[in-house]
Order: C-alpha cells, then sequence, then structure tokens
C-alpha cells in the first residue's frame, strides 16, 4: 500500500514538472542560445551511436525478412519490410532507448550531481529558477533533437538494409528502393517522427525529474542515472503502443 | 557593535518534519542586525535545516517563521524571490557551478535579478573578489581552486547582491587554520561594517569563539541553550558538555 502511494506520489511530482515546463515556457520563452548548447549535447553527440544502431539494424532486417520472403518467392519485397520497420517502429523506439541510455543517463547525473552538491538550492537562493535554468532548455532541445536523430536514423537504416539486400541477397538496388518507395509513404514518416517528438520529451523530462528527485549522499547518484535509464526505457516501450494506437486511430478518421 | 532591537528573523514556535521524521518540536528564536549567532548542536538535529527554513528553500508543517517581517507560510513565489535579494547563503561545499567561471558564479544572481550592464557587473564582481581576498580570480573555474578559495569564492557570491541577512553552513569545515581564519575575520567584518545578521551553523568551536555575539544548542528539535557565548560556555553545563565533547545527550 505505501509501495502504491510512493508511485503516485511520485507520478504526481513527474506531472508537476511537466506542467512547471509548460508553464515556463509560457511565462519566459525560450532561451535560444541554452538550447543551441544542449542540441549539441542531445542531438549531435548522439548521432554516431544512433546511426551505428540504425546501420546494424536496416542490415539485420534485411537479412532476417529475406530468408522468409524468398519462401514465397518475394524476396524483392524485402525494401517494403525494412522501410515500414524503421520508419514506423524501429527508427523512433531504439532511437529513443539509445538517447536514454546515453544522454538521459548524463542528464540525471548531472542533475543528481547538484542536487547532493546543494547547486540548486544555491540557484534558488540566487534568485534562479531550476525548472527555467536547467530542465526547459534540456527538454525543448530532447524534443527537437529526437525526430532529427529518428529521420536520419532512417535513411542510414535503409541504406544498410540496401547494401545488404545488394550485396548479399542479389537484390537490385532499384528494386530495393522501389519496393520501399511503394511501401513507405509520407504518413508512415510523419507518424514515426511524432513519436520521436513524444519520445523526446518523455526521455529527458524523467531524466530530470529522476536528477532533481535525488535524495542523499553521492551514492545515490549512481542509483539514479540507473532509474532513470530503466524508467526511461521502459516509458518509451509502454508510451509507444498507446501512441501508435492514437497514430492509428487520427489515420483512419 | 552596531545592533537593532527589531528583530529581521523570528522563529515562533517552528516545527518541522519529513514525512515521519520529527527535525524540529516548536523553534523560538529571534535574530538582529550586526549579530553573529553560532548554531551549534549534534550532527543531525536540523541546523542546517533551520538555514533552509529562513531562504525559503523547505517550509515548516506549524509555526511562523518571519524573514524582514514577512511571513514564510503566506508569501507568494514573487515575493520570495524578491527578499531573496536581501538574503545571502554561504553553503557548506560552497555549491560554485563547475562549468562557470569565478566571475560567473558571482554574477550569476545579478543576472537573475535583472542586472545585465556588464560593466556594473564587472565593478560588483571585482569588488566583492577584493573583499574576499581573491582579486583576480574572475577568470578561473571552480575545480581550479582551493577548498579555502572556493569557500571564499562562494561568500562573494553570497554577497553579491549586499544582503541584509547572511547565513553559513559550516564555513570552515575542511579548511587549514588560515583558511578558517580568513574566513572568520570576513564573518565578523561584513556583520559589523554592514551591520548584517548572520547566523552561522558551525562544528569548529574555536572559530565559534572567535566570531559570535551568541550562542543557540539545538538538540531534540528545541533550542536548548541561547546566550552570551562567553557566559553559556562558562556557565550552561548543556553547552560546556557540548563544547568539550563529554555531552551525552542523545539526538
Amino acid at each position: 500500500m505505501s509501495q502504491a502511494k510512493s508511485y503516485l506520489r511520485a507520478l504526481g511530482s513527474y506531472a508537476l514538472l511537466v506542467w512547471s515546463i509548460a508553464i515556463d515556457i509560457y511565462r519566459h520563452g525560450l532561451d535560444i542560445r541554452e538550447i543551441a548548447k544542449h542540441i549539441v549535447a542531445i542531438g549531435i553527440r548522439s548521432l554516431p551511436i544512433v546511426l551505428l544502431t540504425a546501420v546494424f539494424t536496416g542490415m539485420v532486417l534485411a537479412l532476417q525478412t529475406a530468408y522468409g520472403l524468398q519462401r514465397f518467392g518475394a524476396k524483392n519485397y524485402v525494401g517494403n519490410l525494412v522501410g515500414l520497420a524503421l520508419a514506423r517502429e524501429l527508427g523512433p523506439v531504439l532511437t529513443a532507448v539509445m538517447v536514454c541510455g546515453r544522454v538521459g543517463a548524463g542528464i540525471a547525473a548531472e542533475l543528481a550531481s547538484m542536487v547532493v552538491t546543494e547547486q540548486v538550492d544555491a540557484i534558488r537562493a540566487l534568485g534562479g529558477d531550476p525548472i527555467r535554468r536547467l530542465v526547459t532548455p534540456r527538454f525543448v532541445a530532447g524534443v527537437i533533437s529526437m525526430p532529427l536523430l529518428a529521420g536520419s536514423a532512417l535513411l542510414v537504416g535503409i541504406g544498410g538494409g540496401a547494401v545488404v539486400a545488394v550485396g548479399e541477397l542479389g537484390i537490385s538496388a532499384h528494386q530495393y528502393y522501389r519496393s520501399y518507395l511503394y511501401a513507405v509513404q509520407i504518413r508512415d514518416v510523419v507518424d514515426g517522427l511524432i513519436k520521436s517528438f513524444a519520445f523526446g520529451g518523455i526521455v529527458v523530462s524523467i531524466a530530470c525529474y529522476k536528477g532533481l528527485a535525488c535524495r542523499g549522499g553521492t551514492e545515490e547518484v549512481g542509483r539514479t542515472t540507473t532509474s532513470a535509464v530503466v524508467t526511461g526505457s521502459l516509458a518509451v516501450f509502454v508510451s509507444n503502443y498507446f501512441i501508435t494506437k492514437l497514430l492509428i486511430i487520427l489515420n483512419f478518421k | 557593535m552596531n545592533t537593532s532591537h527589531t528583530p529581521t528573523v523570528e522563529f515562533i514556535d517552528v516545527h518541522t518534519s519529513f514525512g515521519d521524521h520529527v527535525v524540529h518540536r516548536g523553534l523560538n528564536f529571534s535574530l538582529f542586525p550586526g549579530e553573529v549567532t553560532t548554531l551549534l548542536g549534534p550532527s543531525g538535529a536540523g541546523k542546517t535545516i533551520i538555514l533552509k527554513l529562513i531562504m525559503g528553500l523547505t517550509s515548516a508543517r506549524a509555526g511562523t517563521v518571519r524573514i524582514m517581517g514577512r511571513e514564510m507560510a503566506t508569501i507568494s513565489d514573487r515575493e520570495l524571490r524578491e527578499l531573496r535579494v536581501h538574503l545571502g547563503m554561504l553553503f557548506q561545499g560552497a555549491a560554485l557551478f563547475d562549468s562557470f567561471t569565478v566571475f560567473e558564479n558571482i554574477a550569476y544572481g545579478l543576472r537573475e535579478r535583472g542586472e545585465n550592464d556588464q560593466a556594473t557587473l564587472t565593478r560588483i564582481v571585482k569588488e566583492k573578489l577584493s573583499m574576499v581576498g581573491l582579486s583576480g580570480m574572475e577568470y578561473k573555474f571552480p575545480p581550479q581552486l582551493s577548498g579555502g578559495q572556493k569557500k571564499r569564492v562562494g561568500l562573494a557570491r553570497a554577497l553579491a547582491s549586499s544582503p541584509k541577512i547572511m547565513l553559513y553552513d559550516e564555513p570552515t569545515t575542511g579548511l587549514d587554520p588560515t583558511s578558517t581564519r580568513k574566513i572568520d575575520d570576513l564573518i565578523v567584518k561584513i556583520a559589523k561594517e554592514e551591520s548584517i545578521t548572520s547566523l552561522v551553523v558551525t562544528h569548529d568551536i574555536q572559530s565559534a569563539r572567535r566570531i559570535s555575539d551568541r550562542w543557540m544548542l539545538l538538540s531534540k528539535g528545541t533550542i536548548c541553550a541561547d546566550g552570551s557565548s562567553r557566559t553559556l560556555a562558562e556557565q550552561n553545563s548543556l553547552v560546556s558538555d557540548f563544547v568539550s565533547g563529554t555531552w551525552k545527550d542523545e539526538l
């Protein structure tokens, strides 16, 4: 019972944090310089691992689907499956999980360290607002960076699939791209980007919440970091179902 | 000594708790301008929480905390931000922002309060750095400073907005005797010259003897001794036991 209470309290505190971000943006607008700094940290510095993940995911998808499809003589449709899977699901989700591991952990550790060394109290004591100074710029940078990363992951993943399709499976590049373009519509790409947009907000806000909620000494910083990554990744998978459901309903209206 | 009889800080029957853990069970005291008060007590007694109650960084469960005539329980966020201009706090580990230079650390509070004129910021930062004996350190980063220097930069940062109340959380912990002496002298100088209300939390009894006009001993959630530092140490058995390390009282 007390466990359930503490989960509910945490959920309420998290909702308050998200509300505070919205209020801060409404009242004070955006600090473009700070946001740009965090876009470099969250977006550009995450690019190598996101692209590496995407290229190998595209390659393995091409391999796996080709073996299934060739039983029906449909090997030429590898591009359809690789494209759809990457655009709608794997691109946004894997990007979000990789960013959660790299950036979410970093944000949670940084903010938790600031809490335990009283820097967050110092911000408030000096008349500042930790939400405006620490959370909002990271949140906005996450929301902007994630769709850009997922878009890049899609392009590179399709390239990875093409390498396997052409190099190993003997499908012509023309056929691969034709089947991709035939299956993947603009709507699929837009849906994937909408998901990434949401995942960016979810991953960064959870990392900020966990960091700022850290209590105790420096040993808590490690636990906070682990918790931010686990909770952030789980939140991506859970929210993915509901966002997908919502997008399907909206698309069929 | 330039003291006034109008208190700047008043605690009236203040109770504080976190979940089931009761920290304060009815605190009653007042602090006055120009007076240096040292708050003594065992670790975990809730001394730092008193500083945070004054800063509005945490709130009391019951009772009245009145700072410069304003009740903290009913103060709005905007009023609290305005009030904090008159409050300065030196945190235990200095709490400097590691990614900022010394200049940016000291100027931070001023910028937050709308001061963006570079010439004014430079003048204030130089003046405060000179006051703490660290002129020329403006462009160093906190990791390049010693413990004592960090504390002095933290002090310069707290003093940047010329506060009326200064709070010190373990200002000399972990410092060598020379740095301790420098910080002690600064605390007294600032309090007397600017008639600032000063509340110091410390375990350093030598330092407490040097700087204090008044001692308060916090134990079991209440102020169990309060008076002149000289008379308390000699005449109050609780305080003399605490100071000599023979105190057996549990938290």
